[in-house]
């Protein structure tokens, strides 16, 4: 798999680590949420067959993060 | 063992989807007819009704590497793998099918002492659950399987190893057809080719299923999709903590018997077996990306191979005839979901991720009792989809590594 870093274009998979989807955020408040809300916050994520925005960082390159839609039916890559 | 020997035209009917069952089973791998069958063994149900997508047991049932083994570390996990491991020691004469179950033993490589320290606490977790384990030497991993390479000028020399005797392989697909010809006796419905669309929803409790062969009442609907958990949760409002990855595999061509065990080593990311046909059937770690594409990337594959080399010199030209990949899902502590969901009647078995395969009698006969019941099995509690909430969790990450 191809994978395009927005500062050293397409490389090789192997140059990066998978960081997973990108719509986790932190709760704004983490002391007001309630078990179940930091549950969702901590294990829950996104799982879509189909077009999945995920984080990479070109681990053996410039070592920056960044984010792609990938589908995950068919592996196409397109940027954010 | 009456074998089905001649092959007889059919091991199950084809039959249309009545209208309405008491339980519909929505997935027919491994554990969905499993689940089907101890339904109708253990609890008298035969109203029920297997749903499958694709073919019968085409998914990660046609794709597992078949190692059966019980050496978890944790209380919960040895439980309910070990329920699995006797039922598989009785399994094939209660189906009147040889699927070539055979106990020949499960290496587990050390490479580190870091792996040194928590093998032998393994052994003795096992041991003190009733769980056959054994530490060896590396003089001993020689001994029980000799092409293994035990030289000190390795890259990851093996230092030690474990070693389940009642471990091994089965036929993956004799297991299914197995099941699934005796469930079909018994009265359950399989039904190939159909594809759950959506729910049908009275309030908080399920009805039915809409397919592509329309509507199906049920009054119990047990979802058992594996890889596409989330797909068919997503449909119900449902949301699991699964994400779903490609795991690989391969086989080599045929060759002479070389290979006596099963041999797995997490630290290079490699397990092998020598399947009856003659095969080498090796795993690999999983992708680390998100898929459902069923193939994953040639750098995996490019690993295990360099591992399987340096592991077994042997091997060396041994060719790959064909890789594949299933998906697997996986849970944030990997270990299984199985119980009840806020849903009502509407039952969860997912999260089996890398080693659903051994697990197929055990969780099948729980997932039966938690749908009979309406309420989880003794060995399935501790599996509930609440326990991400209270932080009870299962972590086998540890003990389990990359081969499951």
């Amino acid at each position: 798999m191809l994978i395009p870093c927005p500062w050293c274009g397409e490389r090789e998979e192997i140059e990066f680590k998978y960081g997973g989807s990108a719509e986790v955020n932190y709760p704004r408040d983490p002391e007001a949420v309630d078990d179940a809300t930091w549950a969702r916050f901590v294990f829950f994520r996104p799982n879509p067959k189909g077009k999945m925005t995920e984080r990479w960082v070109h681990t053996a390159g410039c070592r920056r993060w960044f984010t792609v839609v990938r589908d995950t039916a068919t592996h196409d890559i397109t940027p954010a | 063992m009456a074998e089905p020997h001649p092959h007889p035209d059919h091991l199950w009917r084809n039959p249309e989807p009545r209208r309405s069952y008491e339980v519909v089973i929505i997935g027919a791998g491994g554990h969905g007819l499993a689940t089907a069958y101890y339904l109708a063994k253990n609890h008298g149900l035969t109203d029920v009704a297997v749903l499958e997508r694709g073919w019968l047991a085409g998914g990660n049932m046609a794709r597992n590497t078949t190692v059966i083994r019980s050496n978890y570390l944790w209380d919960e996990s040895a439980a309910i793998y070990e329920h699995s491991l006797k039922l598989w020691e009785h399994l094939s004469e209660e189906l009147d099918y040889d699927f070539l179950f055979s106990q020949r033993g499960v290496l587990g490589l050390a490479h580190s002492l870091g792996e040194m320290r928590e093998g032998r606490r393994r052994v003795n977790a096992n041991r003190l659950n009733g769980i056959d384990a054994e530490w060896l030497t590396p003089e001993e991993v020689k001994a029980f399987c000799p092409i293994v390479n035990i030289s000190p000028d390795m890259r990851y020399p093996v230092m030690g190893g474990t070693l389940q005797r009642r471990g091994g392989i089965a036929k993956h697909d004799y297991v299914a057809w197995a099941f699934a010809r005796k469930a079909d006796a018994m009265g359950v419905d399989l039904i190939q080719n159909c594809e759950v669309a959506g729910f049908d929803l009275d309030g908080e409790r399920v009805r039915g299923v809409h397919t592509n062969r329309g509507l199906i009442a049920a009054n119990k609907v047990a979802l058992c999709a594996a890889g596409h958990s989330t797909v068919l949760a997503e449909m119900v409002g449902l949301d699991l903590p699964i994400q779903s990855h490609p795991l690989q595999a391969l086989v080599s061509e045929l060759l002479e018997p070389v290979l006596n065990c099963v041999v797995m080593s997490n630290a290079v990311h490699v397990y092998v077996s020598q399947a009856h046909k003659g095969e080498l059937v090796m795993g690999a770690g999983m992708d680390p990306y998100n898929s459902y594409a069923q193939r994953g990337s040639p750098h995996v594959i490019e690993n295990q191979l360099a591992a399987a080399c340096e592991l077994f010199p042997i091997f060396s030209r041994a060719h790959v005839v064909r890789t594949w990949a299933g998906i697997v899902d996986v849970a944030p502590d990997a270990s299984p979901i199985l119980g009840l969901t806020p849903i009502e009647n509407l039952f969860i078995n997912c999260g089996w991720g890398t080693g659903g395969f051994k697990a197929t009698p055990g969780a099948g006969w729980v997932y039966a009792h938690t749908i009979a019941h309406g309420a989880p099995h003794p060995l399935s509690e501790p599996y509930a989809l609440e326990r991400f909430t209270t932080g009870a969790l299962i972590d086998e990450h540890g003990a389990a590594g990359v081969a499951h």
